[in-house]
């Protein structure tokens, strides 16, 4: 079985628990095994402006925690996945820097000699399990769903270090909203930043960016936005909705996490999903589910189909 | 009359200490807007809100966490076995030898019509109590100078705990050790209780007590004749044990009497049983009446602050309360460390030499903050670095034993320390994210003042940045600032931007304003520029430094591979350092 040391980081488990519970049901239907690491720290993002040498130290910790335990890691937060990553990265590349971070981490017993891989959970979704895996598990689907699928910049910059997907045009995320039977629409700002970084560093601006970010996919006829980042999540809900009250804005495009959308059409407890934590009502999401009905009558067609196939060749 | 006079004055201290410590809780001003609020109104708040959630259905909630938590303390569990065993060692034998051991007179006695100190099983179940602790502080010595438990700090109130506990043990176990090897105590005995005269008799009574209960005798050695013996043990059965079970019973007290017996006399004639009970006494006395002023006042605060966050949970507090509450919360701390050992960022403490980044270390500086005592500008400075540098992950609140809501101390304590007016560069990161989701919580016209004063500091020592006809010599002003943006090797890459303005371009934040130079100061493609030619001010100087997005489109799409955020995020981390090493000479501290 798959394995992965799950990297929650800081701000799920405190501020967004609904990503966790339906992460870990997504993933448990799916076949991938989890294990928690109870002494992983902070990644580092946060400290990036401040203090490099910080960062390096957060990040190469969680990865020697993973490597003592011969796991890769996979993180859900995409600012997460970009810090454990460049660490990983700069761990490989620089060696004075390896070396003055492990004799740091020597104090510990700890140190990290760059065995271990990071993955995002949309890559472990993608390429791990596999879209095939994923369809066959499915238990309903979408219909008339429009989603804006935003990537999110951490996982997809710096391609160099990240090698998330194409930079440029990918189609990664895309793909995994699209096995849900929803469309993943176009949209001129797909590949923008959500506006979180300076969220709290400077709040007009961090505004503005994630304002004209979420007009343009309601523009471009998105129902939801779909996010697998808490930063982009918490941005286009909780900020978004003290957007709307402080600038009038009346017509909110809420945020919907991958793994709620996920795990509605794998028929997943809706109360492990926990919907109704998002600060935007995203509950009408679920009349756009196929009824059972529905599902039956499709099953039939497709039944008809094959014994028409079967019975084709006997007739010529 | 020794005895009462010492207790009642140790029980007054005690009882106008505590009445002091608790008035405190209503009294020191923790965080914002706890100064607008009156002592009075703290005090009738809180009463109304004990008194509500009593005569409720949260009254449940009470009694399951004082069973579970306060009690049986499965907070302590969940975290670390064998500090668990240590805690309930402690405090289960304490509690149990108070109240059957020192209180016996009262509660014992009521309990048990025919209770006897020595008679079992209560003479047992003393010394049962009493190794219970003597086991607990060993484990506790243990943890924290053998097994170094990581991020557990020993402070003197720590070592004062330890010792107090450990010198009403033993003086406690040595006491009943003397008096077992005391040939006056046994002489005192059967004076009183046995009521044998004839010399032959006592004589082999004295035989019989010698050879098998440790008694030291001046005047009868080993080996004793069978006979002698035979009759001191029948005398024994119809004199003694109906009264006194036999000292082994109390095995500690009798373990330690084997060890002393060599000295046995002399113990006796300089009365060491007597001065051995004024420690004992004494010890506990001193320990009663300075229990408010030491750790010991956890098991006050600590159960009521179990309670209280037990029946509040995710409520929002009347601002009242939650004044009240957190500065009950300082004393509710046992300085455990078990918040500092599951902290995010503690790591930091390897770079960064400041002890407030430790949780369980704040409290000690929130405790002299909230008690209004005078700090240094620098001292300061260290707790609010210490308080911000933190990532609100909640984990500290979650495993803390005594139920503290930590996390939302550092965030009240926070935003008072950032309008005291010393600049924070911590504000300038992401670790403001949470800052800015608790908007809410925080006073409206002050929310941007930490912001505004940490760029202001910056740019203030960026001295170019001032000249008003921005004439600037041709010839690089600090070749330094090359070399020395070195901390990743990807950063120096910027000396192969041929300054096509892609960066610029790309950069969202850039597009989003009108005229992006009034608002951001150097773009992207000229602060590679300004980094190139070693202009270290007007790169440190520009707000596009603090307003960058990092979302690496301008990194991504540079045709030359410069590593343009990269290069900007080590020009924050060198603007941040030249700040502090500017600003943090005494000199230039106003």
């Amino acid at each position: 079985m798959m394995e992965f040391a799950l990297f929650l980081g800081c701000t799920i488990p405190a501020r967004l628990t609904q990503y966790e519970s339906s992460s870990r049901a997504v993933l448990e239907k799916l076949g991938v095994g989890l294990v928690d690491i109870r002494e992983f720290n902070c990644c580092g993002y946060p400290l990036r402006n401040i203090d490099f040498k910080v960062f390096l130290l957060f990040s190469a910790r969680n990865l020697a925690l993973a490597e003592k335990k011969n796991l890769n890691v996979m993180a859900l937060c995409k600012c997460c996945y970009g810090s454990l990553k460049k660490a990983d990265f700069l761990m490989k590349e620089n060696a004075s820097l390896k070396k003055e971070v492990n004799t740091t981490l020597e104090k510990e017993g700890l140190k990290y000699e760059g065995r271990i891989e990071v993955k995002h959970l949309l890559s472990v979704l993608h390429k791990d399990v596999g879209i095939e895996a994923i369809k066959g598990k499915m238990a309903t689907a979408f219909k008339g769903l429009k989603i804006a699928t935003h990537y999110g910049c951490h996982a997809l910059r710096p391609s160099q270090v990240v090698g998330f997907d194409n930079p440029v045009a990918p189609t990664l995320f895309d793909q995994l909203v699209e096995v849900t039977g929803a469309e993943s629409i176009e949209w001129p700002m797909k590949l923008e930043c959500c506006g979180a970084p300076l969220w709290g560093i400077n709040d007009r601006l961090s505004m503005d960016l994630t304002l004209k970010k979420l007009n343009d996919g309601k523009k471009s006829g998105a129902d939801y936005v779909c996010a697998a980042c808490p930063y982009c999540h918490i941005q286009f809900d909780k900020v978004q909705k003290m957007i709307l009250s402080q600038r009038n804005v009346n017509h909110p495009l809420p945020s919907i996490l991958y793994t709620q959308l996920l795990g509605l059409t794998l028929g997943i407890d809706r109360k492990v999903l926990r919907l109704e934590m998002n600060e935007i009502p995203i509950s009408g999401i679920e009349e756009l589910l196929k009824k059972e009905t529905e599902l039956a009558e499709e099953k039939e067609l497709a039944a008809q189909k094959e014994t028409k196939k079967e019975t084709a060749p006997t007739k010529q | 009359m020794f005895l009462k006079i010492s207790l009642y004055i140790s029980l007054v201290i005690f009882l106008i200490a505590l009445i002091y410590k608790v008035s405190t809780w209503f009294r020191y001003k923790i965080g914002i807007g706890a100064a607008e609020i009156s002592t009075s109104t703290r005090f009738f708040s809180a009463i109304k809100g004990i008194l509500s959630t009593i005569f409720s259905t949260k009254i449940l909630t009470l009694l399951k966490v004082f069973v579970l938590d306060v009690l049986l303390q499965f907070r302590i569990l969940r975290e670390d076995f064998l500090r668990w065993v240590m805690h309930i060692f402690i405090y289960g034998g304490f509690m149990l030898l108070l109240l059957m051991h020192a209180l016996d007179k009262y509660i014992t006695v009521a309990i048990w019509k025919d209770y006897y100190s020595t008679i079992n099983p209560f003479m047992f179940l003393r010394d049962l109590f009493g190794a219970l602790v003597i086991v607990g502080v060993l484990i506790a010595i243990y943890r924290r100078f053998i097994l170094k438990v990581p991020r557990l700090f020993t402070n003197t109130m720590d070592i004062y705990t330890i010792v107090i506990v450990a010198v009403i043990m033993l003086s406690g176990i040595f006491l009943e050790a003397t008096k077992m090897v005391a040939y006056s105590d046994y002489k005192r005995m059967v004076d009183e209780y046995s009521g044998l005269s004839d010399p032959g008799e006592l004589k082999s009574l004295e035989a019989y007590w010698v050879k098998e209960f440790g008694v030291v005798s001046p005047n009868l050695k080993e080996p004793f004749d069978e006979a002698l013996l035979q009759k001191g043990k029948e005398l024994h059965q119809s004199s003694c044990e109906s009264c006194h079970a036999r000292p082994q019973w109390a095995f500690t007290g009798y373990g330690a009497a084997r060890i002393i017996s060599p000295i046995g006399l002399g113990i006796d004639r300089a009365r060491l049983p007597s001065a051995l009970w004024y420690i004992h006494i004494l010890a506990c006395f001193v320990g009663l009446a300075y229990l408010p002023f030491s750790k010991m006042f956890h098991i006050f605060a600590s159960s009521v602050s179990l309670l209280a966050n037990g029946v509040i949970g995710k409520e929002k507090l009347a601002p009242a309360n939650r004044a009240t509450l957190q500065a009950m919360e300082l004393d509710a701390c046992t300085h455990c460390g078990t918040c500092s050992l599951r902290c995010s960022v503690i790591m930091a403490f390897e770079k960064i030499r400041n002890m407030n980044i430790f949780p369980s270390e704040k409290i000690a500086s929130l405790k002299a903050l909230a008690c209004g005592k005078k700090l240094s500008p620098e001292e300061l400075r260290h707790i609010q670095e210490g308080v911000y540098l933190c990532t609100n992950c909640n984990r500290c609140t979650v495993v803390c034993p005594a139920g503290i809501n930590l996390q939302d101390l550092w965030f009240n304590v926070r935003e008072t320390l950032l309008q005291k007016g010393y600049p924070e560069f911590l504000v300038l990161s992401p670790l403001s994210f949470y800052r800015g989701l608790m908007k809410g919580e925080t006073v409206p016209k002050d929310y941007e003042k930490p912001l505004i004063q940490a760029r202001e500091a910056i740019a203030a020592q960026c001295d170019l940045m001032k000249k008003k006809d921005k004439a600037l010599p041709l010839t690089p002003t600090d070749r330094k600032l090359q070399s020395g943006l070195n901390l990743s090797a990807q950063a120096k890459t910027f000396s192969v931007c041929f300054g096509c303005q892609t960066c610029t371009t790309v950069c969202p934040v850039v597009g989003n304003y009108e005229n992006p130079q009034e608002a951001l100061g150097l773009l992207p493609h000229q602060i590679m520029h300004a980094a190139g030619l070693g202009l270290r001010d007007l790169a440190f100087g520009s707000n596009m430094l603090w307003d960058c997005l990092t979302c690496y489109q301008c990194q991504e799409q540079c045709p030359q591979g410069v590593h343009v955020t990269d290069v900007l995020y080590e020009l924050k981390n060198l603007a941040v350092k030249q700040v502090r090493e500017k600003t943090l000479q005494p000199s230039e501290r106003k």
